[in-house]
Protein backbone atom coordinates (compact mmCIF):
# COMPACT_ATOMS: atom_id res chain seq x y z
CA UNK A 1 0.00 0.00 0.00
CA UNK A 2 1.35 3.45 -0.89
CA UNK A 3 3.11 5.58 1.40
CA UNK A 4 3.16 2.19 3.83
CA UNK A 5 5.21 -0.61 2.09
CA UNK A 6 8.10 1.99 1.20
CA UNK A 7 8.50 2.72 4.83
CA UNK A 8 9.09 -0.98 5.82
CA UNK A 9 11.69 -1.49 3.15
CA UNK A 10 14.37 -4.13 4.67
CA UNK A 11 16.67 -2.68 2.31
CA UNK A 12 16.45 0.35 3.26
CA UNK A 13 16.27 -0.11 7.25
CA UNK A 14 19.78 -2.05 6.64
CA UNK A 15 21.14 0.69 4.93
CA UNK A 16 19.83 3.25 7.89
CA UNK A 17 21.42 0.59 10.30
CA UNK A 18 24.88 1.10 8.48
CA UNK A 19 24.72 4.55 8.47
CA UNK A 20 23.78 4.36 12.50
CA UNK A 21 26.78 2.16 13.19
CA UNK A 22 28.82 4.90 11.37
CA UNK A 23 27.90 7.53 13.46
CA UNK A 24 27.22 6.69 16.83
CA UNK A 25 30.13 7.62 18.32
CA UNK A 26 32.71 4.53 19.95
CA UNK A 27 32.72 4.40 23.51
CA UNK A 28 29.59 6.64 24.14
CA UNK A 29 26.32 5.12 25.37
CA UNK A 30 22.89 6.97 24.09
CA UNK A 31 19.28 6.71 25.91
CA UNK A 32 16.33 7.68 23.82
CA UNK A 33 12.71 7.75 25.02
CA UNK A 34 10.03 7.15 22.23
CA UNK A 35 7.18 9.23 23.51
CA UNK A 36 4.64 7.10 21.51
CA UNK A 37 3.10 4.22 21.75
CA UNK A 38 2.66 4.19 18.17
CA UNK A 39 6.59 3.76 18.31
CA UNK A 40 6.56 1.09 21.13
CA UNK A 41 4.92 -0.88 18.83
CA UNK A 42 6.77 -0.31 15.70
CA UNK A 43 10.02 -0.87 17.72
CA UNK A 44 8.50 -3.81 19.07
CA UNK A 45 7.03 -5.19 16.02
CA UNK A 46 10.00 -4.73 13.21
CA UNK A 47 12.65 -5.33 16.04
CA UNK A 48 14.30 -2.02 15.56
CA UNK A 49 16.61 -2.47 18.34
CA UNK A 50 18.20 -5.44 16.74
CA UNK A 51 19.07 -3.22 13.89
CA UNK A 52 20.84 -0.73 16.72
CA UNK A 53 24.27 -1.15 18.11
CA UNK A 54 24.32 -2.52 22.18
CA UNK A 55 25.20 1.37 22.99
CA UNK A 56 21.74 2.81 21.72
CA UNK A 57 19.24 1.70 24.24
CA UNK A 58 15.22 2.81 23.33
CA UNK A 59 13.51 3.43 27.05
CA UNK A 60 9.17 3.19 26.52
CA UNK A 61 7.59 6.43 27.30
CA UNK A 62 4.20 7.14 28.70
CA UNK A 63 2.37 8.04 25.13
CA UNK A 64 -0.54 5.36 25.25
CA UNK A 65 -3.93 7.21 26.16
CA UNK A 66 -5.27 3.66 27.36
CA UNK A 67 -2.15 3.09 29.49
CA UNK A 68 -1.79 6.22 31.20
CA UNK A 69 -5.76 6.26 32.07
CA UNK A 70 -5.53 6.02 35.95
CA UNK A 71 -8.59 3.39 37.18
CA UNK A 72 -10.31 6.17 39.03
CA UNK A 73 -11.64 7.34 35.69
CA UNK A 74 -12.94 4.03 34.29
CA UNK A 75 -14.30 3.43 37.82
CA UNK A 76 -16.98 6.50 37.66
CA UNK A 77 -17.69 5.55 33.98
CA UNK A 78 -18.23 1.91 35.06
CA UNK A 79 -20.56 3.60 38.53
CA UNK A 80 -22.76 5.35 36.44
CA UNK A 81 -23.46 2.37 33.50
CA UNK A 82 -23.72 0.03 36.55
CA UNK A 83 -26.19 2.34 38.56
CA UNK A 84 -28.32 4.36 35.86
CA UNK A 85 -30.13 1.30 33.40
CA UNK A 86 -30.53 4.21 31.02
CA UNK A 87 -27.54 5.13 30.29
CA UNK A 88 -25.59 3.66 27.38
CA UNK A 89 -21.26 3.96 27.59
CA UNK A 90 -19.79 4.47 24.58
CA UNK A 91 -15.77 4.26 23.94
CA UNK A 92 -13.04 2.72 22.36
CA UNK A 93 -12.54 -0.67 22.01
CA UNK A 94 -9.23 -0.23 23.74
CA UNK A 95 -10.99 1.05 26.89
CA UNK A 96 -13.54 -1.75 27.23
CA UNK A 97 -10.69 -3.87 28.99
CA UNK A 98 -8.93 -1.61 30.96
CA UNK A 99 -8.91 -3.81 35.14
CA UNK A 100 -10.24 -1.32 37.29
CA UNK A 101 -11.27 -1.54 41.24
CA UNK A 102 -13.23 -4.72 42.13
CA UNK A 103 -12.12 -7.02 39.44
CA UNK A 104 -14.13 -5.11 36.86
CA UNK A 105 -13.41 -3.47 33.66
CA UNK A 106 -16.02 -1.71 31.60
CA UNK A 107 -16.28 -5.24 29.53
CA UNK A 108 -16.94 -7.06 33.06
CA UNK A 109 -19.39 -4.12 34.11
CA UNK A 110 -21.38 -4.92 30.82
CA UNK A 111 -21.95 -8.79 31.82
CA UNK A 112 -23.37 -7.23 34.67
CA UNK A 113 -25.78 -5.72 32.91
CA UNK A 114 -24.45 -2.39 32.28
CA UNK A 115 -25.09 -1.10 28.45
CA UNK A 116 -21.71 -0.67 27.37
CA UNK A 117 -20.75 -0.25 23.67
CA UNK A 118 -17.74 0.09 21.97
CA UNK A 119 -17.86 2.33 19.37
CA UNK A 120 -14.98 3.51 16.00
CA UNK A 121 -15.55 6.78 16.06
CA UNK A 122 -17.16 9.55 18.78
CA UNK A 123 -19.61 10.10 15.54
CA UNK A 124 -21.01 6.81 16.17
CA UNK A 125 -21.69 7.79 19.95
CA UNK A 126 -23.78 11.12 18.81
CA UNK A 127 -25.57 8.93 16.00
CA UNK A 128 -26.81 6.62 18.66
CA UNK A 129 -28.00 9.29 20.71
CA UNK A 130 -30.27 10.45 17.74
CA UNK A 131 -31.80 6.86 17.31
CA UNK A 132 -31.91 6.19 20.96
CA UNK A 133 -33.92 9.56 22.27
CA UNK A 134 -35.23 7.65 25.73
CA UNK A 135 -31.67 7.06 26.52
CA UNK A 136 -29.07 8.87 27.80
CA UNK A 137 -25.82 8.37 25.57
CA UNK A 138 -22.11 8.98 27.69
CA UNK A 139 -19.59 9.21 25.46
CA UNK A 140 -15.92 7.86 27.86
CA UNK A 141 -13.61 9.79 25.87
CA UNK A 142 -10.26 9.39 26.26
CA UNK A 143 -6.63 10.07 24.32
CA UNK A 144 -4.37 12.56 22.85
CA UNK A 145 -4.40 15.73 20.89
CA UNK A 146 -5.50 13.27 18.33
CA UNK A 147 -8.42 12.21 19.29
CA UNK A 148 -9.28 15.66 21.49
CA UNK A 149 -10.45 17.28 17.99
CA UNK A 150 -13.30 14.69 16.98
CA UNK A 151 -14.23 14.51 20.39
CA UNK A 152 -14.76 18.77 19.95
CA UNK A 153 -16.76 18.08 16.54
CA UNK A 154 -19.21 16.18 18.37
CA UNK A 155 -19.67 18.18 21.18
CA UNK A 156 -20.95 21.25 18.52
CA UNK A 157 -22.88 18.79 16.56
CA UNK A 158 -24.80 18.34 20.03
CA UNK A 159 -25.38 21.46 21.07
CA UNK A 160 -26.53 22.99 17.55
CA UNK A 161 -28.70 20.16 17.79
CA UNK A 162 -29.54 20.54 21.22
CA UNK A 163 -29.21 16.38 21.69
CA UNK A 164 -29.78 16.69 25.41
CA UNK A 165 -29.32 12.80 25.72
CA UNK A 166 -26.05 13.20 24.90
CA UNK A 167 -22.50 13.63 27.15
CA UNK A 168 -19.05 13.61 27.20
CA UNK A 169 -17.20 11.82 29.76
CA UNK A 170 -14.02 14.00 28.75
CA UNK A 171 -10.49 12.05 29.89
CA UNK A 172 -8.16 13.87 27.28
CA UNK A 173 -4.54 14.49 28.05
CA UNK A 174 -1.77 16.60 26.60
CA UNK A 175 1.57 15.55 25.38
CA UNK A 176 3.39 18.37 26.46
CA UNK A 177 2.68 18.35 29.33
CA UNK A 178 3.20 14.39 29.98
CA UNK A 179 6.70 14.93 28.65
CA UNK A 180 7.20 17.84 30.94
CA UNK A 181 6.48 15.77 33.85
CA UNK A 182 8.97 13.02 32.86
CA UNK A 183 12.03 15.49 32.67
CA UNK A 184 11.00 17.09 35.79
CA UNK A 185 9.98 13.83 37.59
CA UNK A 186 12.70 13.77 40.65
CA UNK A 187 13.67 10.25 39.10
CA UNK A 188 15.45 12.19 36.13
CA UNK A 189 16.76 15.11 38.32
CA UNK A 190 17.91 13.91 41.55
CA UNK A 191 18.17 9.44 41.27
CA UNK A 192 19.96 9.79 37.80
CA UNK A 193 17.78 6.20 36.82
CA UNK A 194 16.76 7.47 33.79
CA UNK A 195 19.06 8.94 31.95
CA UNK A 196 17.85 10.13 28.30
CA UNK A 197 19.80 12.18 25.73
CA UNK A 198 16.19 13.27 23.93
CA UNK A 199 13.14 11.97 22.63
CA UNK A 200 11.59 10.68 19.72
CA UNK A 201 8.68 12.60 19.07
CA UNK A 202 4.62 12.00 18.79
CA UNK A 203 3.55 11.04 15.08
CA UNK A 204 0.13 12.17 14.88
CA UNK A 205 -0.34 13.96 17.82
CA UNK A 206 2.20 16.24 16.25
CA UNK A 207 0.42 16.43 12.62
CA UNK A 208 -2.20 18.34 15.29
CA UNK A 209 0.06 20.50 17.75
CA UNK A 210 2.30 20.88 15.20
CA UNK A 211 6.52 20.69 16.08
CA UNK A 212 6.28 24.19 17.97
CA UNK A 213 5.30 22.97 21.31
CA UNK A 214 8.51 20.77 21.77
CA UNK A 215 10.86 23.90 21.22
CA UNK A 216 10.00 24.73 24.96
CA UNK A 217 11.50 21.92 26.74
CA UNK A 218 14.39 21.19 23.63
CA UNK A 219 15.59 24.38 25.06
CA UNK A 220 14.77 24.48 28.69
CA UNK A 221 16.14 20.62 28.83
CA UNK A 222 18.86 21.03 26.33
CA UNK A 223 17.06 17.30 25.20
CA UNK A 224 16.84 17.11 21.49
CA UNK A 225 13.43 16.08 20.23
CA UNK A 226 12.64 14.06 16.72
CA UNK A 227 9.23 13.85 15.30
CA UNK A 228 9.18 10.74 13.64
CA UNK A 229 6.16 8.98 11.68
CA UNK A 230 5.03 5.23 13.23
CA UNK A 231 6.95 3.19 10.00
CA UNK A 232 9.39 1.51 11.10
CA UNK A 233 11.95 3.45 8.42
CA UNK A 234 10.60 6.48 10.31
CA UNK A 235 11.69 5.39 14.01
CA UNK A 236 15.19 4.33 12.57
CA UNK A 237 16.11 7.88 10.92
CA UNK A 238 14.68 9.63 14.48
CA UNK A 239 17.21 7.41 16.21
CA UNK A 240 19.93 8.26 13.81
CA UNK A 241 19.11 12.12 13.65
CA UNK A 242 18.87 12.44 17.41
CA UNK A 243 22.45 10.34 17.40
CA UNK A 244 23.45 13.18 15.30
CA UNK A 245 22.35 15.90 17.66
CA UNK A 246 23.68 14.73 20.84
CA UNK A 247 27.24 14.06 18.49
CA UNK A 248 26.87 18.05 17.85
CA UNK A 249 25.87 19.15 21.27
CA UNK A 250 22.43 20.40 19.93
CA UNK A 251 19.43 20.19 21.68
CA UNK A 252 16.74 20.95 19.14
CA UNK A 253 13.39 20.11 17.80
CA UNK A 254 13.68 18.03 14.11
CA UNK A 255 11.37 16.68 12.40
CA UNK A 256 11.66 13.60 9.90
CA UNK A 257 7.69 13.05 9.78
CA UNK A 258 7.62 16.48 7.28
CA UNK A 259 5.17 14.38 4.98
CA UNK A 260 2.15 15.00 7.71
CA UNK A 261 4.04 17.92 10.21
CA UNK A 262 4.54 20.84 10.04
CA UNK A 263 5.36 23.35 12.29
CA UNK A 264 2.48 24.72 13.03
CA UNK A 265 0.25 21.75 12.68
CA UNK A 266 -3.74 21.60 12.46
CA UNK A 267 -4.40 25.23 12.85
CA UNK A 268 -8.77 24.36 12.33
CA UNK A 269 -8.23 21.47 14.66
CA UNK A 270 -6.51 23.65 17.21
CA UNK A 271 -8.82 26.19 17.02
CA UNK A 272 -11.98 24.19 17.37
CA UNK A 273 -10.44 22.60 20.62
CA UNK A 274 -9.56 25.67 22.36
CA UNK A 275 -13.28 26.72 21.81
CA UNK A 276 -14.75 23.70 23.55
CA UNK A 277 -12.04 22.41 25.64
CA UNK A 278 -10.38 24.65 28.80
CA UNK A 279 -7.26 23.11 30.73
CA UNK A 280 -7.83 21.32 34.25
CA UNK A 281 -5.71 22.38 36.65
CA UNK A 282 -4.50 19.36 37.90
CA UNK A 283 -5.14 15.29 36.30
CA UNK A 284 -4.19 11.96 37.76
CA UNK A 285 -1.79 9.58 34.99
CA UNK A 286 -1.29 6.66 35.68
CA UNK A 287 2.37 6.16 36.23
CA UNK A 288 3.20 9.92 37.01
CA UNK A 289 0.59 11.05 39.79
CA UNK A 290 -0.74 13.96 39.27
CA UNK A 291 0.27 16.48 36.69
CA UNK A 292 -0.93 19.98 36.60
CA UNK A 293 -2.19 21.41 33.46
CA UNK A 294 -2.35 18.13 31.25
CA UNK A 295 -5.61 17.20 30.73
CA UNK A 296 -8.60 19.11 29.50
CA UNK A 297 -12.43 19.21 30.45
CA UNK A 298 -15.49 20.92 28.58
CA UNK A 299 -15.94 24.56 29.24
CA UNK A 300 -18.59 26.08 30.56
CA UNK A 301 -20.86 26.76 27.40
CA UNK A 302 -20.87 22.60 26.64
CA UNK A 303 -21.67 22.30 30.37
CA UNK A 304 -25.25 20.70 29.40
CA UNK A 305 -23.03 17.91 27.95
CA UNK A 306 -20.79 17.84 30.01
CA UNK A 307 -21.25 13.94 31.75
CA UNK A 308 -19.19 14.49 35.08
CA UNK A 309 -21.76 17.60 35.92
CA UNK A 310 -24.58 16.44 34.31
CA UNK A 311 -24.56 12.94 36.28
CA UNK A 312 -22.50 14.46 39.77
CA UNK A 313 -19.59 11.84 38.97
CA UNK A 314 -16.85 12.30 41.59
CA UNK A 315 -13.37 11.54 41.09
CA UNK A 316 -11.95 8.74 43.74
CA UNK A 317 -8.33 8.31 42.91
CA UNK A 318 -7.69 4.34 43.08
CA UNK A 319 -4.11 3.20 43.39
CA UNK A 320 -2.71 0.78 40.93
CA UNK A 321 -2.43 -2.93 42.24
CA UNK A 322 0.71 -3.46 44.22
CA UNK A 323 2.52 -5.89 42.34
CA UNK A 324 2.03 -4.13 39.09
CA UNK A 325 4.88 -2.06 37.74
CA UNK A 326 3.40 -0.16 34.79
CA UNK A 327 3.38 3.36 37.10
CA UNK A 328 7.61 2.64 36.89
CA UNK A 329 7.22 1.40 33.39
CA UNK A 330 5.46 3.93 31.80
CA UNK A 331 8.21 6.58 33.62
CA UNK A 332 11.04 4.65 31.84
CA UNK A 333 12.28 3.63 35.43
CA UNK A 334 11.60 -0.31 34.93
CA UNK A 335 11.09 -2.70 31.59
CA UNK A 336 8.45 -5.41 31.37
CA UNK A 337 10.52 -8.45 32.48
CA UNK A 338 11.15 -6.39 35.91
CA UNK A 339 7.04 -6.69 36.70
CA UNK A 340 6.90 -10.08 38.47
CA UNK A 341 3.18 -10.24 36.58
CA UNK A 342 4.48 -10.20 33.56
CA UNK A 343 3.43 -13.18 31.48
CA UNK A 344 2.61 -14.73 34.46
CA UNK A 345 -0.81 -13.30 35.70
CA UNK A 346 -0.81 -10.28 33.03
CA UNK A 347 -1.30 -11.36 29.45
CA UNK A 348 -3.14 -9.23 26.78
CA UNK A 349 -5.43 -11.92 27.03
CA UNK A 350 -5.83 -11.21 30.82
CA UNK A 351 -4.63 -8.02 32.01
CA UNK A 352 -3.28 -6.84 35.45
CA UNK A 353 -1.85 -3.77 34.33
CA UNK A 354 -3.29 -1.37 31.52
CA UNK A 355 0.38 -1.62 29.68
CA UNK A 356 -0.99 -5.05 28.72
CA UNK A 357 -4.45 -3.56 26.93
CA UNK A 358 -3.36 -1.87 24.15
CA UNK A 359 -1.14 -2.84 21.66
CA UNK A 360 0.91 0.30 21.65
CA UNK A 361 0.93 -0.77 25.66
CA UNK A 362 5.21 -1.58 26.33
CA UNK A 363 4.27 -4.67 28.20
CA UNK A 364 1.46 -6.05 25.62
CA UNK A 365 4.20 -4.95 22.64
CA UNK A 366 6.83 -7.21 24.33
CA UNK A 367 4.87 -10.01 24.99
CA UNK A 368 3.39 -10.44 21.18
CA UNK A 369 7.20 -9.75 20.01
CA UNK A 370 10.03 -9.01 21.80
CA UNK A 371 10.00 -12.26 24.63
CA UNK A 372 10.35 -14.54 21.45
CA UNK A 373 13.22 -12.41 20.24
CA UNK A 374 14.83 -11.95 24.27
CA UNK A 375 14.51 -15.73 24.49
CA UNK A 376 16.38 -16.91 21.10
CA UNK A 377 19.33 -14.39 22.24
CA UNK A 378 19.35 -16.47 25.84
CA UNK A 379 19.88 -19.65 24.05
CA UNK A 380 22.52 -18.13 21.11
CA UNK B 1 -5.52 4.10 19.96
CA UNK B 2 -2.74 6.22 17.64
CA UNK B 3 -2.06 3.82 14.82
CA UNK B 4 -3.42 5.18 11.55
CA UNK B 5 -2.53 4.33 8.00
CA UNK B 6 -2.52 6.82 5.20
CA UNK B 7 -5.52 6.32 2.64
CA UNK B 8 -6.70 7.70 -0.33
CA UNK B 9 -10.04 10.02 -0.94
CA UNK B 10 -11.96 7.75 -3.71
CA UNK B 11 -15.37 9.40 -3.68
CA UNK B 12 -15.75 13.36 -2.15
CA UNK B 13 -19.88 13.38 -0.33
CA UNK B 14 -21.83 15.44 1.02
CA UNK B 15 -21.84 17.05 4.52
CA UNK B 16 -17.91 17.24 4.90
CA UNK B 17 -17.93 13.69 4.53
CA UNK B 18 -15.47 11.52 1.92
CA UNK B 19 -15.16 7.71 1.25
CA UNK B 20 -11.21 6.66 1.66
CA UNK B 21 -9.64 3.32 0.52
CA UNK B 22 -6.97 0.98 1.94
CA UNK B 23 -5.78 -1.82 0.40
CA UNK B 24 -9.18 -2.61 -0.88
CA UNK B 25 -11.31 -1.72 1.87
CA UNK B 26 -13.38 1.42 1.61
CA UNK B 27 -14.99 3.32 4.82
CA UNK B 28 -16.61 6.90 4.85
CA UNK B 29 -14.77 9.03 6.98
CA UNK B 30 -15.09 12.95 7.81
CA UNK B 31 -13.19 15.49 6.09
CA UNK B 32 -14.58 18.51 8.75
CA UNK B 33 -10.64 19.17 10.19
CA UNK B 34 -8.99 19.13 7.01
CA UNK B 35 -9.87 21.93 4.54
CA UNK B 36 -9.31 21.89 1.05
CA UNK B 37 -9.07 17.64 0.56
CA UNK B 38 -9.32 16.75 -2.95
CA UNK B 39 -9.93 13.11 -4.56
CA UNK B 40 -6.93 10.83 -4.94
CA UNK B 41 -5.50 12.88 -1.56
CA UNK B 42 -3.72 10.80 1.01
CA UNK B 43 -5.11 11.54 4.38
CA UNK B 44 -3.95 10.29 7.79
CA UNK B 45 -7.22 9.17 9.32
CA UNK B 46 -8.22 8.95 13.33
CA UNK B 47 -11.50 7.48 14.91
CA UNK B 48 -13.25 8.14 11.57
CA UNK B 49 -11.77 11.95 11.05
CA UNK B 50 -9.13 12.88 8.80
CA UNK B 51 -6.58 15.11 10.44
CA UNK B 52 -4.20 16.08 7.96
CA UNK B 53 -3.16 15.77 4.54
CA UNK B 54 -0.08 13.89 3.58
CA UNK B 55 2.57 15.66 1.24
CA UNK B 56 3.57 13.05 -1.33
CA UNK B 57 6.74 15.53 -2.23
CA UNK B 58 7.70 15.47 1.21
CA UNK B 59 7.79 11.65 1.31
CA UNK B 60 9.77 11.11 -1.77
CA UNK B 61 12.37 13.77 -0.13
CA UNK B 62 12.07 11.65 3.44
CA UNK B 63 12.42 8.10 1.08
CA UNK B 64 15.34 9.63 -0.75
CA UNK B 65 17.17 10.72 2.41
CA UNK B 66 16.87 7.16 3.85
CA UNK B 67 18.45 5.47 0.95
CA UNK B 68 21.38 7.81 0.97
CA UNK B 69 21.58 6.54 4.37
CA UNK B 70 22.61 3.42 3.13
CA UNK B 71 25.83 4.74 1.11
CA UNK B 72 29.14 4.98 3.01
CA UNK B 73 30.69 8.32 1.67
CA UNK B 74 33.70 5.88 2.19
CA UNK B 75 32.92 2.85 0.94
CA UNK B 76 30.37 3.89 -1.63
CA UNK B 77 32.80 2.32 -4.50
CA UNK B 78 32.33 -1.23 -3.17
CA UNK B 79 28.75 -1.03 -1.86
CA UNK B 80 25.84 -2.85 -4.38
CA UNK B 81 23.94 0.34 -3.55
CA UNK B 82 26.28 2.58 -4.82
CA UNK B 83 25.76 1.52 -8.40
CA UNK B 84 22.03 1.76 -8.01
CA UNK B 85 22.99 5.58 -7.35
CA UNK B 86 20.54 7.64 -4.92
CA UNK B 87 16.85 8.86 -6.24
CA UNK B 88 17.73 12.82 -5.57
Amino acid sequence: MKYIDEFRDGRLAAGLARAIAREAAPGRDYAFMEFCGGHTHAIARYAVTDLLPPTVRMIHGPGCPVCVLPIGRIDMAIRLALARPDVIVCTYGDCLRVPASGGLSLLKARARGADVRMVYSPADALALAVREPAREVVFFAIGFETTTPPTALVLHAAAAQRLDNFSVLCNHVLTPAAIAAILESPEVRELGTVALDGFVGPAHVSTVIGSRPYERFAAAHRKPVVIAGFEPLDVIQAIRMLIRQVNDGRAEVENEFTRAVTRDGNRKAQALVADTFESRPSFEWRGLGAVADSALRLRPAFARWDAERKFALDDRPVPDHKACACGAILRGVRTPTDCKLFATACTPETPMGACMVSSEGACAAHYTYGRFRAAAQRTD
Amino acid sequence: MCLALPARIVELLDGELCRVELGGVRKEISLALVDGAALGDYVIVHVGYALTRLDPAEAERTLALFAEAGLDPAAARDHPDAQRGSST
